[in-house]
């Protein structure tokens, strides 16, 4: 099976054999031979062939003007007009894109040709910049294939961005001969601009029969849902001006309109708004009176003052983006780059990227009729929503917006989305700018499920040679009524473990892991052998836990299944002087860690540590023989958000005559260690993960007046 | 063994030496390379020299000024837009009357029902979810959606459940109006052979929420699609996901499963007829049988003796058990029951309906609870499912569990979901972002009337990187008159002002007489504000704008607490910012001899109450609690002494799932505390007692389940009662 994704070993360490070494040798002689054979060939094939063919291998330099010229007879052939009714399952052919482990279409590009009627008069402009932007933006991408023969989607490299520049019979003519048409099946079609005098359609008019169009400025009517993109209207300013992000917060203007050739009823509207909210709302038109040589697409007026144009746009908590003789308008591109929350007015619109993007978070759409109430509507808007959607606004047009390379790839990522929908790029990662993906934090045990009490946990116990303190462990915990399995993790490769007679006899199933190198991360495999979620990782000589309060974990723990449940709380702590992480395990009112010492935990986070640990901390850890708690500490932290819970009364855990400190060891290189490895995950992580908190949990009649006998854990924090 | 490897190796290097001298880089070429010769020469797009020069596509004055004076106003196109997008062509602003919505709110109206036209048992469930809703009207002037009192759901001519002339029917309701502001449900459309979408009659401008519904007929913004459910699915409550324990790798006995019926002819035996192809016997199956209809054995092929034979070998329910993907094939019509019991089963569903526009999906993000499959590429899905990482395949199943319990498992859901879609039309500022209705608790619990800020709520500040507010306000109900604040309300303003938490105090006072003149209160740093109620028990879960922090300390005048507790309590609900934090407790239990649900004050191991006499939770509840629960169940909580405690808890717990949380008590006034102190004061307790009985089974009725989940456990502070010196103690005083 061709995965794209490498099966995850299932098995335990102890159950990979080792290849023997002379085997080894052998098999990486004999493919080093073959390596060099294969080099030596490939060496000997292309190296004296390259200069002859260098013209095929390079980037061509060639001019626009040297294109082949193509004449269209008057009487070739013109397209059926678009099919409103195609949809991916009836007009796209997806036998072409295949089924291949990258998940991604192939995508072809027809080479430039310069069309010319019988007469010799050109067809259109042959590209325009902005389309040849997009080509080179599509050809330079993963998307790409030069071969006909393996492409999934045809974009035709006929420049129909805007319908005014072309003539609409002869661009059909001129799409219906090319070699791959077919009825424009799995071609797609850039355009910014459509319709024309003087109804303006919402799509462009060139017949197009089943091709895809990725249009700026459909409605509702004429959008093909889930077949056709809805695409921005390019604004060249985005590449012209550099506005520099500003800050969310206050602006100088509450509502603000920059459009020029407004249709005079929606200006009068805008003008009775200022009326009757003078300052915060300001109303600009082109200017009249504009010296010669400054380009009036760069300035705004308001009776005599003067705007720049898009600066103004900064000044605005709130931009008025309406709809004019098109639905799609290019002042949205200069509005969202401004940071200014748009306010769309243009019924039946269709967002660009809607498929994808939640322009909820980033504009208020308000229909044409309620432009009255536009002022108290924008009023409701929560001061810290509206801090969010200048965020969000700024966001999409960097991602989205800010260049036709970015339109061309969220197109085509939304048509690869729609033929590989298992693949598809999620929400979070089209909606959330960079700041909130990196603070935000998605729970992979987001449900929240109470796991049946019935199901147990498994106890696994990590041991080297302290035979008879764990069999006092074994025993002890064997006593707790909800363990369902005993694991115990023989990491001593030198001594084999003791012999089955040998064992305590327990009432469930207990089974030894042999492990193939002693290493502290064989604790946290995800062993097949783990068949409940929740596991009890243990030391082979916490002798002091008492049954009740080992049962009395697992409760918590099933109330909290998503979080480490232990026994020996720690903390850490910034020190001012040193300017690092301090580990800490006095008698503090905090913790933010609990030691695997005695730990309830999912399996899950197995898994996680296993495979999916940050940076080099696992072999770190395994290379060092310490800290594998803390790394688990801020491997649960990072990605549940969520603190530790720390279970009963601090306590002896390894012996009565021991101090109530417990841990390792006490000595003052111990805690340095421990602080290094604090300051060592935190840089990894990039952050500080661990959360504080002042609680613990007892149960809920601990050192309460009540009858011991009632309680359901009356021996908690007893010995 | 090793030597022959040997031997195989140097024969191949040979032969490949030998190739390459003796010319066979001709061959090579010829191999790698002809395709790419006879197609063009050309590999990237050019950089073209000249590309500087290219012209922009539109100048900046046509993008800028894209206005044409020749066109007709705004007003005037509206008003055409009208007369052209009409029927097949209608979306919400050219066939719904928002100005019918504008005075009232949204507001449902059902048409009285007729005696002589007989219902089927789902559309009753469909009309009493409407009633129940709290948007529900029985006044037509205030409506501004209305539901159509005829059995709509089977327009199958062939159905017994079919209504003849319902064009006749509709135009006789005056209040019909070509359809505009209808809703109508349909399940089932068409009939055999072609299953078209017709319904039979002229819907007109009405809007259709229809099973089964196929995109190209669907009114994108209009329509709603709904998923089809069986006669026998419950009116509210509805049973739990099947789904009990997050395992990964995902421990199931099959990948893939499917059993049904194949279709040997007819529309759909396209996918139905080829699902047996990937049946492997092994971990996935795939049944079909021939078995259905009456002539079956007239178009029977080859296969079907020994397919029937191996569909009777499993049982349909096990397979849902006990598979991770389940697929679900379109079948005449596109969407089925199976799809549902799917969901619920938490076997992630691989669909394999082309066309089918998904149950709700203009909310429902079905990417991340579902694998969209192609019917015609049926023989990738194996290899597709199997490439599925563990990690994925489990935040599937848990989506799964989440979509069904927030919006399929009971036909109020459904209904209440189809609502709430259209009303998030009406105000699209105040509506839900896709967020919403894809995250816990869903879009039925997280109402965009309170906020559309995701930090305002208290379910989402790990998602959205945010943490709850550092202050609280202290909310202290007043019932008993009197001319003075009375000493232990003093004591109490005195000890939670006194925590560096506080941010305000609020007095709602709930007696007849009115509040004493501001000097008589007690001087605190904090300021301190007197709301006159309206004398409702349920008044004290109002969302007064005056509660400006994220945290609401609940008190009564009763309560006692030191300035310790507060602060304690306050910093562990800043950790648990969805629950109720709080002091004192109860517990419910199931009654097996009376077989109904028992409450208890008593002190017990467990606990699914907090009483909010004194506790911390989110003032989004107070909101959730005045706009989300019908007028009915709040009418409820007003006659019944303290139900609305417990109606609080209940309502919290359905929409988190979790138990609430209690903090240690200073032990000297536990028992000083009454603890059936609240509402009317001096009648016997047995009289509370048998009420709040009563309240606990009146709300098990209406929630349809028992929402009240219990804990076994408390939070003490990290030292509590610790052997160690009291001077370490950052709360020693919860210890005397």
């Amino acid at each position: 099976i061709m995965c794209a994704s490498a099966k995850y070993n299932t098995r335990g360490p102890a159950l990979i054999p080792r290849m023997k070494t002379k085997h080894r040798i052998y098999y990486i002689t004999l493919f080093s031979i073959v390596l060099l054979g294969l080099i030596a060939t490939g060496m000997f094939q292309f190296w004296p062939h390259s200069i002859e063919s260098s013209s095929d291998w390079t980037v061509e330099k060639r001019s626009i003007h040297d294109v082949p010229v193509v004449k269209l007879p008057a009487d070739s052939p013109i397209p059926e007009r678009g099919d409103l009714s195609c949809r991916m399952h009836t007009c796209f052919d997806v036998y072409r894109c295949g089924f291949n482990p990258k998940n991604k279409i192939k995508v072809y590009i027809y080479s430039l040709k310069k069309y010319v009627d019988e007469y010799g008069t050109s067809v259109s402009n042959t590209i325009s910049r902005e389309y040849n932007e997009l080509l080179t933006a599509i050809s330079d991408s993963d998307f790409y294939t030069d071969d006909v023969n393996r492409a999934c989607l045809f974009v035709p490299s006929i420049d129909v961005l805007n319908q005014n520049s072309l003539r609409i019979k002869e661009t059909a003519q001129a799409l219906a001969q090319l070699s791959r048409w077919d009825r424009g099946t799995n071609h797609l079609l850039f355009n910014m601009l459509p319709g024309g005098p003087p109804d303006y359609n919402t799509a462009l008019d060139v017949p197009r029969d089943r091709a895809l169009l990725a249009g700026g400025g459909f409605s509702t009517w004429t959008y093909r849902q889930g077949y056709d993109v809805s695409i921005p209207v390019y604004s060249p300013l985005s590449a012209e001006v550099d506005l520099p992000e500003r800050g969310p917060g206050p602006r100088r203007y509450f509502i603000l309109s920059s459009q020029m050739a407004l249709h005079p009823e929606y200006r009068s509207e805008l003008e009775a708004l200022q009326a009757e909210n003078e300052e915060s709302v300001l109303i600009l038109d082109k200017c009249s009176n504009l010296s010669e040589g400054v380009p009036a697409a760069r300035k705004r007026c308001h009776k005599n003052q003067l705007f720049d144009y898009p600066q103004v746009l900064q000044e605005s908590t709130f931009c008025v983006v309406l709809r004019g003789a098109r639905l799609g308008q290019a002042v949205l591109s200069d509005v969202l780059q401004a940071g200014c929350v748009p306010v769309i007015i243009a019924d039946s619109y269709i967002l660009p990227f809607s498929e994808v993007l939640d322009w909820k978070r980033a504009s208020v759409v308000i229909p044409e009729e309620k432009m009255p109430e536009m002022y108290s509507i924008l009023q409701s808007v929560p001061q810290r929503q509206i801090e969010e959607m200048q965020r969000q606004a700024r966001w999409f047009w960097e991602a989205y917006f800010r260049s036709m390379k970015a339109i061309a790839l969220a197109t085509l990522q939304i048509i690869n989305d729609r033929i590989y929908p298992y693949a598809a790029i999620s929400y979070e990662e089209w909606n959330d700018p960079p700041a909130v993906k990196w603070s935000s934090v998605s729970n992979p045990l987001f449900l929240p499920l109470i796991p049946p009490q019935s199901q147990g946990f498994t106890a696994i116990v990590l041991t080297y040679d302290r035979v008879e303190s764990l069999f006092r462990v074994i025993t002890e915990v064997s006593k707790v009524p909800s363990l369902s399995k005993l694991l115990v993790v023989w990491n001593n490769q030198n001594k084999n473990p003791p012999e089955e007679s040998l064992w305590p006899k327990i009432r469930v199933p207990l089974k030894v892991v042999r492990t193939a190198e002693n290493k502290l991360s064989n604790r946290f495999f995800p062993y097949d052998e783990i068949e409940t979620e929740a596991v009890l990782a243990i030391d082979d000589d916490i002798i002091m836990l008492t049954s009740d309060e080992l049962q009395f974990g697992y409760e918590v723990w099933r109330e909290f299944p998503d979080r480490l449940v232990g026994y020996p709380g720690r903390l850490h702590l910034w020190d001012h002087e040193m300017n690092k992480w301090k580990y800490e395990s006095e008698w503090t009112n905090e913790v933010s860690m609990v030691l695997t010492g005695a730990a309830f935990y999912h399996k899950y986070f197995n898994y996680l540590y296993t495979y999916k640990m940050p940076g080099d901390i696992k072999n770190w850890v395994d290379a060092h023989m310490n800290c594998e708690d803390i790394a688990m500490n801020f491997l649960v932290a990072n990605v549940t958000g969520k603190s530790v819970i720390k279970v009963t009364p601090r306590k002896k855990f390894k012996c009565p005559e021991c101090t109530a400190i417990d841990g390792l060891s006490l000595d003052q290189t111990h805690m340095v260690e421990r602080s290094e490895c604090i300051n060592k995950f935190a840089s990894v992580f990039g952050t500080m993960p661990l959360k504080v908190v002042e609680h613990r949990a007892d149960p809920v009649l601990y050192k309460d007046d009540f009858p011991e006998k009632l309680k359901s854990f009356p021996n908690i924090g007893s010995l | 063994m090793q030597t022959r490897k040997k031997y195989i190796f140097l024969t191949f290097l040979a032969s490949w030496l030998l190739l390459f001298f003796l010319g066979g880089d001709q061959l090579l070429r010829f191999a790698f390379f002809s395709g790419r010769r006879k197609a063009e020469a050309q590999r990237n797009w050019p950089r073209w020299t000249d590309r500087s020069l290219l012209k922009t596509f539109a100048d900046p004055r046509e993008l800028q000024s894209d206005g044409d004076p020749s066109l007709p106003s705004p007003r005037e196109r509206r008003t055409a837009r009208l007369n052209v997008y009409k029927n097949s062509r209608c979306r919400m602003e050219t066939c719904f009357d928002f100005s019918r919505c504008q005075k009232h709110g949204f507001k449902v109206f059902t048409y009285p029902r007729d005696r002589d036209q007989p219902l089927s048992e789902s559309y009753s469930k469909i009309l009493t979810s409407i009633e129940r809703s709290r948007y529900y009207t029985p006044d037509p002037e205030e409506a501004c959606l209305f539901i159509l009192s005829i059995d709509t759901l089977d327009r199958d001519h062939l159905s017994g459940q079919y209504v003849r002339n319902m064009d006749e029917k509709i135009r006789s309701f005056p209040l019909w109006n070509g359809g505009r502001n209808h809703l109508i449900f349909n399940l089932y459309s068409g009939t055999w052979p072609n299953y078209t979408e017709d319904l039979g009659f002229d819907i007109g401008q009405a809007i259709l929420a229809k099973a089964s519904f196929y995109t190209q007929s669907f009114r994108p913004g209009f329509d709603i699609s709904i998923p089809l459910f069986s006669k026998d699915h419950p009116q509210r409550g509805g049973e739990k996901g099947w789904l009990h324990r997050d395992s990964i790798p995902p421990r199931k006995k099959y990948l893939l499963v499917f059993k049904g019926k194949r279709y040997l002819t007819g529309i759909g035996s396209g996918t139905r007829n080829a699902l047996h192809h990937i049946h492997n016997g092994k971990d996935i199956i795939s049944l079909t049988t021939c078995k259905h209809g009456k002539d079956w054995e007239k178009h029977k092929d080859t296969r079907c003796d020994k397919d029937n034979a191996d569909y009777e070998k499993f049982d349909y329910q096990e397979l849902l058990h006990n598979s991770t993907f389940c697929i679900v094939p379109r079948g005449r019509r596109l969407g089925s029951f199976r799809f549902l019991e799917a969901l619920q089963a938490a076997c992630i569903p691989v669909l394999l309906s082309d066309g089918w526009e998904l149950p709700f999906a203009e909310v429902i993000d079905w990417g991340k609870a579902a694998v969209v499959g192609n019917e015609r590429l049926l023989l990738q899905v194996p290899s597709i499912v199997r490439c599925i990482h563990p990690e994925r395949v489990l935040a599937f199943q848990q989506q799964t569990q989440f979509l069904w319990d927030a919006y399929f498992s009971s036909v109020d859901k459904i209904v209440h979901t189809t609502l709430e879609i259209v009303k998030d039309r009406l105000l699209p500022h105040r509506s839900h972002s896709r967020f919403f209705w894809n995250t816990l608790p869903g879009g039925l619990l997280a109402l965009p009337d309170f906020s559309t800020h995701l930090g305002d709520f208290p379910f989402y500040y790990l998602q959205h990187g945010s943490s709850p507010s550092e202050k609280f306000t202290a909310f202290i109900r007043v019932v008993s008159p009197a001319g003075s604040p009375s000493q232990p309300i003093l004591r109490l303003i005195q000890a939670v002002s006194g925590s560096q938490y506080c941010a305000q105090i609020l007095v709602l006072w709930s007696c007849g007489e009115p509040p004493p003149p501001s000097g008589r209160w007690p001087q605190t740093t904090v300021p301190l504000t007197i709301i006159q109620g309206r004398g409702k028990l349920g008044d004290r879960f109002f969302p007064y704008a005056a509660i400006q922090t994220d945290a609401v300390l609940s008190l009564d005048e009763h309560s006692s607490l030191s300035t310790s507790e507060v602060d304690f309590a306050f910093m562990v609900w800043r950790s648990f910012p969805e629950r109720i934090v709080g002091f004192l407790t109860q517990s419910h239990f199931w009654d097996p001899e009376q077989r109904r649900w028992g409450y208890t004050s008593k002190w017990t191991n467990e606990l699914s109450i907090v009483l909010t006499a004194a506790a911390f939770y989110h003032r989004y509840y107070h909101s959730l609690f005045t706009e989300y629960l019908p007028a009915g169940l709040r009418e409820l909580v007003d006659s019944l002494a303290a139900c609305e405690d417990i109606l609080m808890n209940v309502l919290v717990a359905a929409v988190t799932k979790l138990p609430p949380i209690k903090v240690t008590q200073h032990k000297q006034h536990k028992e000083a505390v009454p603890q059936q102190g609240k509402g009317t004061s001096g009648v016997g307790s047995s009289w509370h007692f048998s009420q709040q009985q009563d309240c606990l089974t009146q709300l098990a009725d209406w929630f349809g389940y028992m929402p009240l989940v219990s804990s076994q456990l408390r939070l003490d502070p990290v030292l509590f009662k610790d052997q160690v010196s009291v001077l370490r103690k950052k709360y020693p005083r919860l210890e005397r």
